[in-house]
């Protein structure tokens, strides 16, 4: 093949052809193996210049190789419901799963022995929290987060930037980075994609968050575009800067507002937005992204949300509100939640929960493994509400997960559900749009 | 509730070694009851106190007056009292009012009426009649009468006060609570006063009880006055039962106090050096302090313990105490527990409070070993002037 120097120097990369048979000709197969600095659009963008340069035309299968520290593997289904084994460096996880958030390097008040017990999977830790206290290169120096806290599971970092955006006054996003007040001495700092895997590089966790151009879910307009064009240049950045690629696994976010766009991650939603826009925006990133990579939708939350995302197909979850509302005083039972420092508890002598062996995400992924996932999620829904009373975008969300919950709903708020087993399609329209 | 000294210390020394079974269970005196509030530690829930040291850690010392505002005596009396709301089924419940941290005895706002104590929720005057209700809604298997805690700086005619109207509740709990007159303790006071002192031992000792608790140390008498003080009334006791102090916590206060004769201790020690970010590391028994004998703790504490808020502990990977096999030590590291200080986590006051109570059992082991051995003087004076040369080489 002639051409230009640069296809020159990608020829001169690629290793022989295997020779491959694919269908009824002989197709070779370049196995294109880039090393992890290399962002995937150089990769793209070189491909193509190779690919212009030939003076013969032939199938071409491209598959880039980046060695993953992650093995996901679905074990079971319903619909857009999928029950995986997700295996880290660390420890193998059964998703649907739940991350408890330990930011400062602890899930407060519990040790690491009781969270085994209760069969915590993997832990999040706040990268912002860890590099101001005890700092990163510290956490490296003593031999990573695993080491440091003493947990034998798995691990995942964020990026830090929603902290810089969510707890500091003077926070401004460039497309440099994220620039703010250091909290310790007011200094002004900037929080770079680079910066931000370093830090996660040294805290060492099994997953590690690309920084993103965080915006809240109730601003529209121009910022949205502006925000998910330059999260996708930033994750490239991140890609480029992640130094352990064998042991931690980096995942991408894709923001966009309430807009439906390209997310991996799903972030961004978990405040002040509707439960209807919330439900269809993750039901459109299910529906869009790879099916064979976890989903991890940020923030969520409550037992019943869930439940709804399960079911549209997201894998794994986090969330302040067990560990939070349990500081209030607050119970999570099967049917909702106990105020357990209200007047009418202290004469009640009740247990907390006699059927206490209920563990929302085991008993999730169980029940999809096992084929009945249906059951699970009603049996769920009569639990929490009695009366009957589901919610709407429940019942619109489930319709589209395809489970019949017409036995849960006495309302007739609550849409008719189509027959199980064909689940509806959602029609998307050029621009991404999800019509109501 | 059954109780026999095994063993007394030869030599003229009051030092005993005895068996307390009560409930079913056994355990060695002396021993340490461990502090609580509410029922239970602090820090450490239920799951965690099961992997403290047993029998020892069975020991809890209940105050009476954390529940005047709530659970309600009839709910804790329907579920069937203290040891089921706690959930600790096995343990040894000893109930008293006061304590040092949420309970202190307000003398001034006593009368003849009840005892007042100065909570969380104010003050609170509890009367006999009141406390007897309370105490067999809750069910403990020992529990100490109501007292009048004097100040070691109280007028005389206060003092005598004092004794008589703790004499007087005494007979009057008996009276309340004939049902479980066999696990009732009598209280010793009398202040600074050894006249009162042995007064109201001999006093005490005359009612049909299981054991006496001697109440009103800690309050602001010297070392010196406390040891002849609490000597006068240790012998004016039988000797064949029981004998608990309350307050007195320090290693060495709790040696005098084994020298003295007293059989268990109840003190918030352990509390005060875990809110303190403080982790107990001085040898337990001769063979550690052996192992110890010149090498000394570096300058962010003594030889008793180490404040895990210094900096010096950044970077620290070493346990609190190598020899300890605490959930604590034998998982962290000195550096993690400096962050959990430093970030307020109360993850950091859990695992001190298991080690502290873990070490500080540790050490009431050892002496009872040394007095089993019939070393108890030794033991006691090698513990006193090994620490007492650390101050020597620290101030040369």
């Amino acid at each position: 093949m002639g051409g230009t120097p640069d296809s020159a120097r990608n020829r001169r990369d690629l290793p022989q052809s295997a020779g491959i048979k694919d269908g009824d000709s002989s197709v070779p197969v370049w196995v294109v193996e880039y090393r992890n600095g290399a962002p995937l659009r150089q990769f793209i963008a070189d491909f193509s210049a190779a690919w212009w340069s030939t003076d013969c035309s032939f199938n071409l299968r491209v598959e880039a190789l980046f060695p993953m520290a992650l093995r996901f593997e679905i074990l079971g289904r319903f619909n857009r419901a999928r029950a995986a084994r997700l295996t880290l460096p660390h420890f193998t996880c059964q998703t649907p799963l739940f991350m408890p958030v330990g930011t400062q390097g602890t899930i407060k008040g519990l040790t690491t022995d009781q969270l085994e017990e209760i069969g915590c999977q993997i832990i999040l830790g706040n990268t912002y929290h860890l590099e101001l206290r005890p700092g990163s290169r510290l956490i490296d120096e003593l031999g990573g987060l695993h080491k440091f806290m003493n947990w034998k599971r798995a691990l995942l970092t964020d990026s830090g930037g929603f902290q810089m955006v969510s707890l500091l006054h003077l926070a401004d996003i460039t497309e440099e980075g994220v620039t703010f007040q250091s909290p310790v001495d007011g200094k002004t700092m900037l929080l770079t994609p680079e910066e931000s895997i370093h830090i996660q590089n040294n805290i060492g966790a099994d997953i590690i968050m690309a920084l993103d151009d965080v915006v809240k879910t109730t601003i529209t307009g121009p910022r949205i575009e502006e925000a998910m064009y330059r999260t996708l240049r930033w994750i490239d950045r991140c890609i480029a800067a992640h130094k352990k690629p064998d042991v931690q696994n980096l995942f991408g976010i894709v923001q966009g507002g309430l807009d439906p766009v390209l997310r991996y991650a799903i972030g961004g939603l978990s405040g002040g937005e509707d439960k209807e826009s919330f439900w269809r925006v993750v039901a459109q990133c299910t529906a869009g992204l790879p099916e064979n990579k976890p989903r991890y939708v940020m923030g969520v939350g409550y037992p019943l949300d869930i439940v709804v995302c399960s079911a549209l197909g997201a894998d794994m979850y986090d969330c302040v509100y067990p560990t939070r509302t349990a500081r209030f005083g607050t119970a999570l039972v099967p049917e909702g939640v106990l105020k357990l420092k209200q007047n009418a508890m202290a004469t009640d002598e009740r247990p907390i929960d006699p059927t206490c062996s209920c563990m929302l995400s085991r008993d999730l992924h169980t029940s999809i493994v096992e084929g009945r996932f249906p059951e699970f999620v009603r049996r769920f829904l009569r639990t929490q509400f009695p009366k009957g009373d589901v919610p709407k975008w429940v019942c619109n969300a489930m319709e589209v997960a395809g489970i019949d919950i017409s036995e849960c709903c006495t309302s007739n708020k609550c849409l008719v559900p189509s027959t199980e087993g064909q689940p509806l399609y959602v029609p998307v329209d050029v621009k991404g749009g999800v019509p109501n | 509730m059954r109780f026999a000294v095994t063993k007394v210390c030869g030599g003229g020394g009051k030092a005993r070694a005895g068996a307390l079974h009560v409930g079913g269970i056994g355990v060695e005196t002396p021993a340490l009851l461990l502090s609580t509030r509410k029922g239970l530690p602090a820090f450490v829930s239920c799951d965690l106190l099961a992997s403290l040291p047993l029998p020892d850690s069975l020991l809890l010392h209940i105050c009476p007056t954390h529940f005047i505002e709530g659970p309600p005596s009839k709910t804790i009396s329907n579920i069937g009292g203290l040891h089921h709301m706690l959930g600790l089924p096995n343990h040894i419940l000893v109930a008293a009012a006061g304590d040092s941290i949420e309970s202190l005895p307000s003398s001034d706002a006593t009368n003849k009426f009840g005892a007042s104590f100065e909570t969380p929720s104010g003050r609170r005057l509890v009367k006999p009649t009141d406390y007897v209700e309370l105490i067999s809604c809750m069910k403990p298997n020992l529990w100490a009468s109501l007292a009048d805690e004097v100040p070691a700086w109280s007028s005389e005619k206060r003092n005598k006060i004092s004794v008589d109207r703790t004499l007087r509740w005494l007979d009057e709990c008996i009276a309340l609570n004939k049902a479980s007159g066999m696990n009732t303790l009598g209280v010793v006071v009398g202040g600074s006063s050894i006249e009162q002192r042995k007064l109201c031992a001999t006093e005490v000792s005359k009612r049909n009880v299981s054991g006496f608790w001697i109440g009103g140390f800690g309050l602001g008498e010297n070392t010196e006055e406390r040891c002849s003080l609490l000597n006068a009334v240790t012998d004016c006791l039988p000797s064949d039962k029981l004998r608990l102090v309350s307050r007195l916590g320090l290693p060495e206060e709790v040696l005098e106090g084994v020298a003295a004769g007293v059989d268990l201790f109840d003190s918030t020690y352990i509390y005060q050096l875990t809110m303190g970010g403080f982790a107990l590391v001085f040898p337990v028994d001769t063979v550690e302090r052996g192992m110890q004998n010149g090498v000394f703790e570096s300058s962010s504490g003594d030889s008793t313990k180490i404040n895990l808020r210094a900096t010096v502990y950044r970077k620290d990977t070493s346990r609190l105490v190598d020899t300890c096999s605490c959930f604590t030590c034998q998982n962290h590291t000195r550096a993690y527990l400096n962050h959990l200080l430093n970030v307020h986590e109360m993850l950091a006051q859990i695992l001190l409070e298991i080690h502290n109570t873990h070490h500080y059992l540790r050490f009431f082991h050892s002496i009872r070993k040394a007095i089993k051995d019939g070393e108890f003087d030794i033991f006691r004076q090698q513990f006193i002037e090994s620490r007492r040369a650390h101050i020597a080489t620290a101030v040369l």
